[in-house]
């Protein structure tokens, strides 16, 4: 099982990619803390995560094919 | 309406979703545009021009060189004057029919509820979280509906948030985002394309204009991301969150009790900021060593005597200070913080290290008004 993420602003730049695959990640929790552990300054940042172009607030399973976007707020004006 | 009315909105009265009847709806409307800067600026030049009735401009800041190239309302020749004062100048010649109110100051929670309180709608186009939270409270305490933007280098998000709608209230922004992070980076920071907050404020304009006259789909419970280098939108599906909501204040008291300036933590640190006129009492008293951590390239840069080092360059390169006392000074306040901290680490209590609250922007503030009373 493979799933699609997307990241979105300060997300892309910790993580240095704008999208990219994982292979076998269950749920929405195991896919934040594998990407936290591997990027820590990604636990200083607060996001939004959504799967299947919806916002979730708590723990999803996720399916292959699935797309998860993570996406921090942005302060600009 | 009036004869003329008919002329200046025609090609927008006569689109048939539109008609007279949305021409009315924007003129009856009254919308209050939060940060007349990158955003501002378009959301207010169509506002005006559709012929919205009135229209709020409230901002605190004056217009600097750094902001010309985003800021299109703004001219060489308005540089230093508050952005409030040009922009209802220049939109009252675009459309002499609309009401402005001008508000030159900053939104706070002291002020929010009686200002926003005398519109039917807010476009939010701040370029700080504590006032994002702000507005988003006293929205959902008000009951009033906003269309919330924002920008991050080549990357902008639109949506409509707390809108009434036949089953209550629309999701608002701490649905998406129930608290705000510590750090974030601002367009001074992070730098922005010029041309992002046109695109991203005429969306804004657009679903302001789509919530009034109550046509087309707005962006309701829905967030609308776009990034400029590869031409993508991105439209996600925004749901209730009970963590959220139980952070928003649950009445005007607690509303103006909330701290938002330490929430955000984004300009305010009482242990250590000292104000520009206490800045001046200082230097009248003692040897100050002014420090500008800003990178080399950022502008404006300090007049009087001063050391510049890069907030990443400060841990490295401890500078040689002879004065007693140091003032830390960046653009808005937020990384002459975190330089503080260093110092602090540095210097120990040999010296006495303070950050410049609201940083080259007070201080610029502060010059322009003593100018003005001279």
């Amino acid at each position: 099982m493979k799933v699609s993420v997307l990241t979105f602003g300060e997300v892309a730049d910790i993580v240095n990619a704008s999208s990219f695959d994982l292979k076998d990640v269950e749920d929405t929790d195991t896919l934040k803390q594998l990407l936290e552990d591997k990027f820590p300054r990604l636990k200083e940042t607060r996001y939004a995560v959504a799967v299947d172009k919806k916002i979730v607030n708590q723990n999803v399973t996720l399916e292959d094919a699935s797309i998860v976007a993570l996406l921090p707020p942005f302060s600009g004006g | 309406m009036q004869a003329q009315d008919y002329e200046r909105y025609n090609r927008q009265m006569i689109l048939p979703q539109f008609g007279e009847e949305g021409q009315h709806k924007l003129l009856q409307a009254k919308v209050l545009v939060v940060g007349a800067g990158g955003l501002g600026c378009p959301v207010l030049q169509y506002l005006t021009a559709a012929g919205v009735g009135e229209i709020g401009i409230i901002d605190d800041d004056i217009i600097s060189l750094s902001n010309l190239h985003r800021q299109v309302l703004y001219t060489t020749d308005d540089l230093n004057k508050y952005k409030t004062e040009v922009a209802a100048d220049k939109l009252k010649r675009l459309n002499p029919s609309v009401t402005f109110h001008v508000f030159t100051e900053r939104l706070t929670n002291s002020n929010a509820i009686d200002i926003i309180s005398r519109f039917d709608i807010v476009a939010d186009g701040t370029d700080n979280f504590a006032a994002r939270y702000i507005i988003n409270d006293a929205c959902v305490l008000l009951q009033k509906p906003f269309v919330n933007a924002a920008i991050s280098r080549f990357e902008g998000q639109v949506a409509v948030f707390n809108l009434l709608t036949p089953s209550g209230p629309s999701v608002n922004y701490r649905d998406l985002f129930p608290a705000p992070p510590t750090h974030a980076l601002n367009c001074e920071e992070a730098g922005v394309l010029g041309v992002l907050p046109g695109i991203i404020g005429s969306l804004q304009a657009n679903e302001v204009i789509k919530v009034i006259t109550g046509i087309g789909q707005p962006l309701i419970n829905r967030l609308l991301t776009f990034n400029a280098l590869n031409n993508s939108f991105y439209q996600l599906d925004i749901i209730l969150n009970e963590e959220g909501r139980k952070l928003i204040p649950a009445n005007i008291a607690a509303f103006l009790d909330m701290d938002y300036e330490v929430l955000c933590s984004s300009s305010s640190h009482p242990e250590i900021d000292i104000t520009v006129d206490e800045l001046k009492e200082l230097q009248q008293k003692e040897k100050v060593t002014i420090l500008d951590v800003r990178e080399m390239n950022e502008v404006p840069t300090i007049e009087e005597d001063h050391l510049r080092i890069p907030l990443r360059l400060l841990k490295n390169k401890p500078p040689a200070v002879t004065a007693n006392t140091i003032v830390a000074v960046c653009h808005m306040g937020i990384r002459s913080a975190e330089a503080v901290k260093i110092l602090k680490e540095i210097y120990g209590s040999a010296k006495k290290i303070y950050n410049l609250k609201g940083g080259i922007l007070s201080w610029q503030k502060y010059l322009y008004k003593k100018q003005q009373h001279a």
